[in-house]
């Protein structure tokens, strides 16, 4: 047998070391060259028998063997676990675009439906709605409250309150739903949001700062651009002081806000019986940016709303003096904002809730 | 209404600069819809006589044509037939472009080579016909420009969409007015020169009367005589061609071209066919018929078309009483002019614009002369525009005669106001920084008449043509019109407000937000039902339905979301999407009681609605694996993330349309008291059938539908309780036990969880049911429900006896008060 104080014991055994290929035979290893029955023991063992001088220089030798041969097993240890854990993390290999592949189309069963699993992934709010939100969004950020009304509502509010008296031929702009309700003609499905805007007025004095989305209802037939159940939003300001300019500041204000700073708003005058002056709102075509397309019939804007200072007819109906108090009106389709935002060609598709519509946008 | 340049340079000096012109129009308000460049594309366009005609072999439509253009023979291939050797005709030479485009070239056809074209009137852009090609009747040496042999100009016409209010701009004078005000060139318009006088006055030769002034303020009559029927002057029918009318004869076409012209239509009346001859102004009888100039037959007086209605239609009627004409709408066929009309009777009104419109409704017919009428004519006007209709009539009938003292039946004309404008008041609606002087500058050009007063205000007398403008701000109107809506300096508006979502428009995106996070598509559907929607779906009782329905399937309110999002899933069901949650946010319409409406209608109170709207929220889930169970789960995460801690649901409650074991009413509790805030289940499998919402389900296994609706105004009245302190927790540790305890089918997991939670104290962390178990050692109405409770003490960590206590009281609780034992 090799004595561990020969030449070249050592270096047999950091091969023997460097030789063990996996962690049970580093470990077989560890016991045979550290072990209580290893040659390094039996050295130990051995210095019992030498005299003092010398036990102790051949102490010295044998810690320090030890010490080479333990470092080199904890080396080749940490050599062979890692290969160990990279073997097993190899087998442990997940496709994780199986997941992306497994998605199948909405509502096509693709998805095991359970509460809670994020797999089910998420929803989405209606096109429309999500319009509807942008815009409160931009309002209330322009320092506006909003507020909400009835969608059955009286002659009065639709039409009276809003200098539209009976047999008014600004009616004939509205094509109106009446309701089976005493009396005829009382009760109908309000044409536009207008009517809360007299309920605000009723509710509280100026300064007013509101605006108005909601659903209205108009009896035309359906066609691309129109449906008889449309969205619109209002806004409505009385204070004092109010001007046209306030007005026009405020359109072009939330033109750039929502639709972005390059694209501008004109006022054309038109006519409303709810307001004086009036003015119909157009915005640069979103489609080719002003330079003429056939959305915009090549004049480069596209016809969004109607505005204008509230007519003092409509401030005396709800008891506010039109002498000290002034205001402006607005109004435009949710619906249309959407159809140019998303490029709905025809609005009819809205009306199935064709859930591949639903997930687009 | 199209409005040709060259009429409009009648009033005002245009120039050439038609882009300005179109301009103007808009800025005022007068949209321009459409610009039709008229008779160019001529330029090159001669008159050529035809040398010969010959036949091409082979070929029965077409021939061979030899034009001389004044310089030599060319040939060309036509197609039409309607000239001969000798005529002059239009040629258009290689080269030339035509209007629309049409670029001439040189081409082959049957072998001939062509080298030009002969046009017709509608390829040079300058009339309708296409039937042949244009031969030109007077003489004029070959190689002239066709322009200048036809007497016509390149013209621009523009389509102008007026406002409903502003009855002047339905005429040429009227829109050529503003835009020479706006473009600062002087407006004017000629006396017409009158005609011969008739020998007897028009009272003797024609008797009438007014019944009724409320429908017919003014009524003038006037008779023509030796009038010759014919075709009118070639430009007087080139205009109305140009403004979209067809030339009739020279009397119906001053008639139209007045009305085009100056905006007040008139009817002229063959006299020696109206029976009197006399006519009456009346009210129609209901039910009285008459057929009109294009001859339908008319009922009257039928139906009411707006609110107020008195279903009275103003009828002419001959001096028998028989009504020959809807007054301002169409006239009657009995006396429509003919070839051999030689008097005329002339009626030149002014009708109530109101009645007009209803009668233009009532009977679903819109004319040029209703339009009018029911916009306002100038009743002022009436005078002048009978005057250049018999000046334009007198250069076809030079012989024409006028009888003299026209009829003039005046009763409750409108009178144009006088109103005063504070310049102050402009200036503070506009924001602008006009003077009075100013403020005349922009109103006298177009007709009002401004007197300063004393304290530097203005009286601003309004034209008889502008019956829109009454009242101070209107005039405003017209200022800021002629001003420029572009030059109001804008100002950036400052709220004294910080803008918000109140809390429940909050809450409402909330509830949105959780039902997307649970994989919900958000759908819309219609407010509309068919009659008989709410029985298929469980839902009896009285209905709200609307009068006029567009069709008869969408006539009835709705009163749940569950037929609309049945009918959603039934749609992508037959489109393979058929496993699907969806959930929409919208308005339902319970019938209102009498004395609801009846408040609601005094509109003193703006928190009174007609009818009590309920904003619900309604969702199904019909995805893979769902069930009721989903849309309880659903409730309980929408519960959790509105704050509202105590829920519950109660499945003794009846709910129509859900599956019975498998449904209950969802209650929250708000301020101490229980509410009933909506109902989850599943849908009854009879109703899911009915909508046919698993139409192409994988092996036709039936579908569960999970049901949702919940009353968003009561839910989020309910919500947002908590406390928005957070309580600390305790640094000791929990002890959890299990609890399994045999209770009767008819105890509700519900019960047993409450009474658990409330029996072991403060120191109960935490219960909830972790399992259910029926079979052995069980009996057949009972079920075994094991619970967790989780124990836990802010103070110290409980001892074994402490829990196992915590435990036994426990099981005391359910025992003595659900009849509940522990399962051994």
């Amino acid at each position: 047998m090799v004595s561990v104080l020969d030449d070249g014991w050592l270096g047999e055994v950091l091969a023997q070391v460097a030789g063990a290929s996996t962690l049970d035979a580093l470990h077989e290893a560890a016991v045979e060259l550290t072990g209580k029955r290893s040659a390094l023991s039996a050295a130990r063992q051995a210095l019992g028998a030498l005299p003092p001088d010398e036990r102790r220089v051949r102490g010295q030798q044998l810690n320090d063997l030890r010490a080479q041969v333990e470092a080199a097993l904890a080396e080749r240890r940490s050599v062979l676990q890692a290969a160990q854990r990279r073997l097993r993390l190899a087998a442990d290999r997940l496709d994780l675009s199986e997941v992306l592949a497994a998605r199948a189309p909405r509502g096509a069963g693709g998805h095991r439906c359970v509460p809670g699993d994020g797999r089910w992934g998420r929803g989405r709010v209606h096109l429309v709605q999500r319009t509807r939100d942008e815009l409160e969004d931009v309002f209330v950020g322009m320092g506006f409250t909003v507020a909400d009304g009835p969608e059955v509502e009286t002659d009065w509010y639709n039409f009276e309150a809003l200098n539209m008296p009976p047999a008014h031929p600004a009616r004939g702009m509205f094509d109106t739903f009446y309701l089976d309700v005493e009396p005829p003609d009382g009760v109908l499905l309000r044409t536009h949001t207008s009517p809360v805007q007299i309920r605000v007025l009723q509710r509280r004095r100026p300064p007013v700062y509101a605006v108005m989305p909601g659903r209205c209802f108009r009896r035309e037939t359906p066609d691309a651009r129109h449906l008889p159940v449309f969205h619109q939003v209002e806004g409505l300001v009385v204070d004092e002081g109010i001007t046209f300019g306030d007005l026009a500041g405020t359109i072009e204000s939330f033109t750039a806000a929502y639709f972005g700073a390059d694209i501008d708003a004109r006022l054309r005058p038109a006519f409303f019986p709810f307001t004086e002056p009036s003015a119909e709102f157009e915005v640069t075509c979103t489609i080719c940016r002003g330079s003429g397309c056939r959305t915009c019939s090549h004049t480069g804007w596209v016809e969004l709303g109607g505005c204008g200072m509230v007519d003092p007819a409509v401030l005396v109906a709800v008891g506010i003096d039109p002498e000290r108090y002034g205001g402006f009106a607005f109004g435009f389709g949710i619906d249309r904002c959407t159809q140019m935002r998303h490029g709905i060609a025809d609005m009819r598709v809205l009306l199935d809730n064709d859930v591949r519509i639903l997930r687009q946008g | 209404m199209r409005v040709p340049l060259s009429w409009m340079r009648d009033f005002a000096p245009f120039g050439d600069d038609w882009q300005a012109v179109a301009a103007a129009f808009d800025e005022l308000g007068l949209v321009v819809e459409q610009v039709e460049h008229v008779g160019s594309g001529l330029s090159s366009v001669v008159v050529a006589r035809v040398e010969s005609i010959g036949a091409i072999d082979g070929a029965d439509r077409i021939r061979r044509v030899v034009v001389d253009a004044g310089a030599g023979p060319v040939e060309v291939v036509c197609g039409a037939w309607n000239f001969s050797a000798g005529d002059l005709v239009a040629f258009a030479p290689v080269g030339s472009v035509l209007a629309g485009g049409l670029r001439i070239e040189r081409r082959k056809l049957r072998g001939v080579v062509s080298n030009g074209m002969l046009c017709s009137a509608r390829e040079m852009g300058i009339g309708e016909d296409h039937e042949g090609i244009v031969v030109l009747e007077a003489p004029r040496a070959p190689g002239t420009p066709i322009l200048d042999a036809l007497g016509v100009a390149p013209d621009v016409v523009f389509e102008v969409a007026a406002e409903t209010n502003r009855p002047d701009a339905f005429s040429i004078a009227g829109v050529s007015r503003d835009v020479a005000a706006w473009l600062g060139l002087p407006f004017t318009s000629p006396d017409p020169v009158p005609v011969l006088s008739g020998t007897e006055p028009t009272s003797a030769l024609v008797e009438v009367v007014v019944e009724d002034p409320e429908l017919c303020p003014r009524f003038t009559a006037h008779v023509l005589s030796e009038v010759a029927v014919g075709p009118s002057p070639p430009w007087v029918q080139r205009r109305l061609t140009l403004a979209g009318m067809r030339p009739i004869n020279n009397v119906v076409d001053a008639s139209n071209y007045v009305m085009l012209e100056l905006g007040q239509p008139t009817h002229p009346y063959d006299l020696d066919q109206v029976a009197g001859p006399g006519l009456r102004i009346r009210a129609s009888h209901p039910g009285e018929t008459l057929t009109t100039l294009d001859g339908s037959t008319r009922v009257l007086g039928t139906r009411t078309v707006a609110p107020g209605d008195d279903r009275r239609d103003c009828v002419i009627c001959d001096a028998t009483g028989t009504a020959i004409g809807v007054a301002g709408v169409m006239g009657g066929a009995s006396s429509e002019i003919t070839a051999g009309t030689t008097r005329v009777l002339l009626e030149a009104a002014y009708f109530e614009p109101m009645a007009i419109a209803r009668t233009s409704a009532r009977l679903a017919l819109r004319t040029e002369a209703s339009a009018r009428f029911e916009r306002g004519c100038d009743p002022e006007g009436i005078d002048r525009a009978v005057a250049r209709l018999v000046e334009i009539l007198a250069i076809s009938v030079p012989g024409l005669r006028q009888a003299p003292a026209p009829i003039d039946r005046r009763g409750p004309v409108p009178a144009a106001p006088v109103v005063a404008v504070r310049v102050g008041r402009v200036n503070a609606v506009l924001g602008t920084d006009l003077d009075a002087a100013q403020v005349a500058g922009y109103l006298e050009p177009i007709g009002f008449s401004c007197k300063t007063t004393v304290d530097g205000d203005l009286h601003v007398q309004v034209p008889s043509f502008r019956p829109d403008t009454t009242r101070e701000v209107d005039v405003v109107e017209e200022v800021a019109r002629h001003y420029g809506y572009r030059r109001i300096p804008r100002r950036r508006l400052r709220p004294p407000q910080v803008g918000a979502l109140d809390r429940h428009q909050r809450q409402r995106r909330l509830v949105r937000e959780v039902l997307v996070g649970l994989g919900a598509d958000e759908a819309w559907t219609a407010s509309l039902l068919a009659p008989g929607t709410h029985e298929r779906v469980g839902l009896a009782g009285a209905e709200l339905t609307v009068a006029n329905p567009m069709a008869a399937d969408e006539a009835v309110l709705r009163r749940t979301l569950l037929p609309g999002l049945l009918g959603a899933l039934a749609f992508n069901a037959a489109r393979r999407s058929g496993r699907l949650r969806l959930f929409e946010i919208g308005h339902v319409f319970p019938p209102p009681p009498p004395d609801r409406v009846r408040v609601a209608l005094t509109h003193e109170d703006p928190d009174v609605s007609v009818v009590d709207e309920r904003e619900l929220l309604g969702a199904v889930f019909a995805g893979e694996g769902d069930d009721g169970a989903s849309a309880v789960s659903a409730w309980a995460t929408l519960a959790d993330a509105l704050g509202l801690d105590d829920v519950d649901i109660d499945q003794q409650a009846i709910v129509g349309g859900l599956h019975p074991t498998r449904r209950g009413a969802l209650l929250a509790r708000c301020r101490g008291e229980w509410a009933v805030v909506g109902e989850a289940g599943e849908v009854d499998p009879d109703v899911a059938e009915g909508f046919a919402v698993s139409a192409v389900a994988a092996g036709s296994e039936e579908r569960r539908v999970g049901w949702l609706q919940l009353d968003l105004g009561l839910l989020l009245d309910a919500a947002d309780r908590r406390s928005p302190l957070v309580a600390p927790v305790s640094r000791y540790p929990t002890s959890d036990v299990d609890l399994s305890l045999v209770v009767a089918d008819t105890v509700p997991a519900g019960a047993v969880h409450r009474v658990l939670r409330d029996a072991g104290g403060e120191w109960t962390d935490a219960v909830w049911l972790f399992d259910t178990y029926r079979g052995a050692g069980i009996g057949p109405e009972e079920r075994s429900l094991t619970f967790r409770l989780r124990f836990g003490a802010p103070d110290h960590t409980l001892t074994d006896d402490e829990v196992a206590g915590l435990r036994a009281a426990c099981l005391a609780a359910a025992e003595r008060r659900l009849g509940a034992s522990a399962r051994t």
